[in-house]
């Protein structure tokens, strides 16, 4: 471990534009490693969120309530329509102007929803916009006569969406929600612009403190985003596997 | 109601004056005719006929305008009307199977059993397995439907309404999708049916079929009931030169 940390500190002497400061600084090390696990929870929350948004949304556009299907309408256009970073900054510069605040110390007035839960808030709502059209396409996709023959055996209609419906649907929304994940961990990044301390806003923090180790720096952050993307991707195709029927959707 | 009145006697299916429009155009236009029970009933007739839309109508997948259909005494046309109770006694096999894809032949048959009527597992499964057996398709129980041939597809598909014990058993043109070699199995897992003194009404277009098995032949054309008798007289001595002109088309 000693000699590992003596020769990278000995590369940034030889070649100062190779500083991999966060290989032989504790501190950075420690920062880069903050900044990771912050990137993982956020990835991990608004993955969550996003698919329960989708699937609740998907449900609510089905809804014989007309005011109903016109409010997921307007939040799709609303979330779609407009960048996620523009999203995040009018979410916590805009809107955390009017949330109630309240004093921890009973000194220092403090928003009750942080940067944090903003960018949650924004990332998921922007994502899940998406997963309701991608599921809602995967109902569309169930045939009417599949469902026709449910309700000829005499189940009702939760029945049949519980166990004919939403099992199908959600075999064919699978790839396009894959894509829309990926989408989504990487959009985290975004939440730099509001100080979520992930892991991009603290490479830069680095090399901000330290410009010598800003080639190194990059370099850590495409191959932290390859690995992370990677992982869900492979999750992700291994789940598409599992759900395949055999003979169904091959051909 | 009349439905407790209604004994075995009585015709099982009573369909009287029957109109059915799908927007301006009217697809029946004052059919009646009865089924008694154990009766086999063929419907023919060129396509656009309203053979289909009437066997529907039956099952109240389609609604009628006006007239009256009345299975076991229930009547159907009527907007209180319990579905549940008319699936119960009415089973449907549709011309494109449309079994379930995400579940195995034998899920496919124990589906309605556990969900609609709520027995226990174990007896289900154990009426299951027989019925599988019975349109003899022994051995692909665990299949599921697409690693199935069109003609196998049928059979568990009409294994899977025998499961809801229906009294009446309805066939909307169930081998027009199939290939001739297939047809023949399906046919004579319907015989079998019929030689067990089920209720059947068929929509076909197999005329040999409907010869040997029918005990009474309907021809259709435009909505209305051109003529109708037992096939050996309906086959030799047409009297309706519409009914003659199709028979000599199709013979």
């Amino acid at each position: 471990m000693e000699a590992f940390q003596e020769f990278f500190r000995e590369l940034a002497q030889t070649y100062p534009k190779w500083n991999f400061i966060y290989l032989y600084d504790p501190a950075q090390t420690e920062r880069v490693l903050t900044g990771l696990w912050t990137t993982i929870k956020l990835s991990v929350v608004c993955v969550a969120l996003s698919v329960v948004i989708g699937i609740i949304g998907a449900w609510l556009q089905g809804s014989p309530i007309k005011w109903l299907r016109l409010l997921v309408q307007g939040y799709i256009q609303f979330f779609r329509n407009t960048p996620p970073l523009v999203q995040l900054l009018f979410f916590y510069f805009a809107l955390g102007q009017f949330t109630p605040t309240y004093a921890p110390d009973g000194w220092v007035e403090v928003p009750i929803i942080s940067n944090v839960g903003w960018a949650i808030l924004s990332l998921s709502f922007f994502a899940g916009a998406f997963n309701v059209e991608i599921f809602r396409s995967g109902i569309e996709a169930v045939p009417d006569s599949t469902k026709e023959a449910a309700d000829a055996l005499g189940m009702n209609r939760l029945q049949i969406y519980r166990y004919v419906v939403l099992p199908l649907a959600f075999r064919v929304s699978l790839p396009s929600l894959n894509n829309n994940l990926v989408n989504l961990v990487k959009t985290t990044t975004q939440a730099i612009v509001i100080a979520v301390p992930e892991l991009l806003y603290q490479l830069v923090s680095i090399y901000n403190d330290y410009s010598t180790a800003q080639n190194a720096c990059m370099v850590l952050m495409f191959l932290v985003y390859i690995v992370l993307v990677g992982i869900l991707v492979m999750g992700m195709n291994k789940w598409e596997r599992n759900m395949r029927i055999p003979g169904y959707g091959q051909n | 109601m009349s439905d407790t009145a209604w004994t075995p006697d009585q015709p099982i299916v009573s369909i009287k004056d029957v109109h059915k429009s799908f927007g301006d155009l009217e697809v029946l236009k004052g059919v009646s005719l009865d089924v008694k029970k154990g009766e086999v009933i063929c419907i023919i007739g060129p396509s656009g006929s309203g053979k289909s839309t009437l066997i529907r109508c039956v099952n109240a997948l389609n609604d009628i305008q006006s007239g009256s259909i009345k299975v076991e005494g229930l009547e159907v046309n009527t907007p209180n009307l319990n579905k549940l109770e008319l699936r119960k006694k009415v089973g449907m096999v549709f011309q494109q199977y449309n079994l379930f894809p995400h579940k195995t032949a034998l899920e496919n048959v124990m589906m309605a059993p556990m969900l609609v009527l709520k027995q226990p597992q174990e007896e289900v499964e154990k009426k299951a397995r027989a019925l599988v057996k019975k349109v003899r398709l022994e051995g692909k129980e665990n299949n599921y439907p697409g690693e199935l041939s069109g003609g196998q597809q049928q059979r568990v598909a009409i294994a899977r309404s025998l499961a809801m014990n229906p009294d009446v058993m309805l066939f909307d043109e169930v081998t027009a999708a199939l290939d001739p070699e297939t047809v023949k199995e399906v046919l004579t897992t319907i015989k079998d049916l019929a030689a067990d003194g089920m209720t059947c009404i068929l929509v076909t277009h197999e005329m040999g079929f409907a010869r040997e098995i029918a005990d009474h032949i309907y021809f259709t054309d435009r909505g209305v009931i051109v003529e109708h008798g037992p096939p050996s007289t309906f086959f030799k001595s047409a009297k309706d030169p519409r009914t003659r002109e199709f028979l000599s088309q199709i013979l």
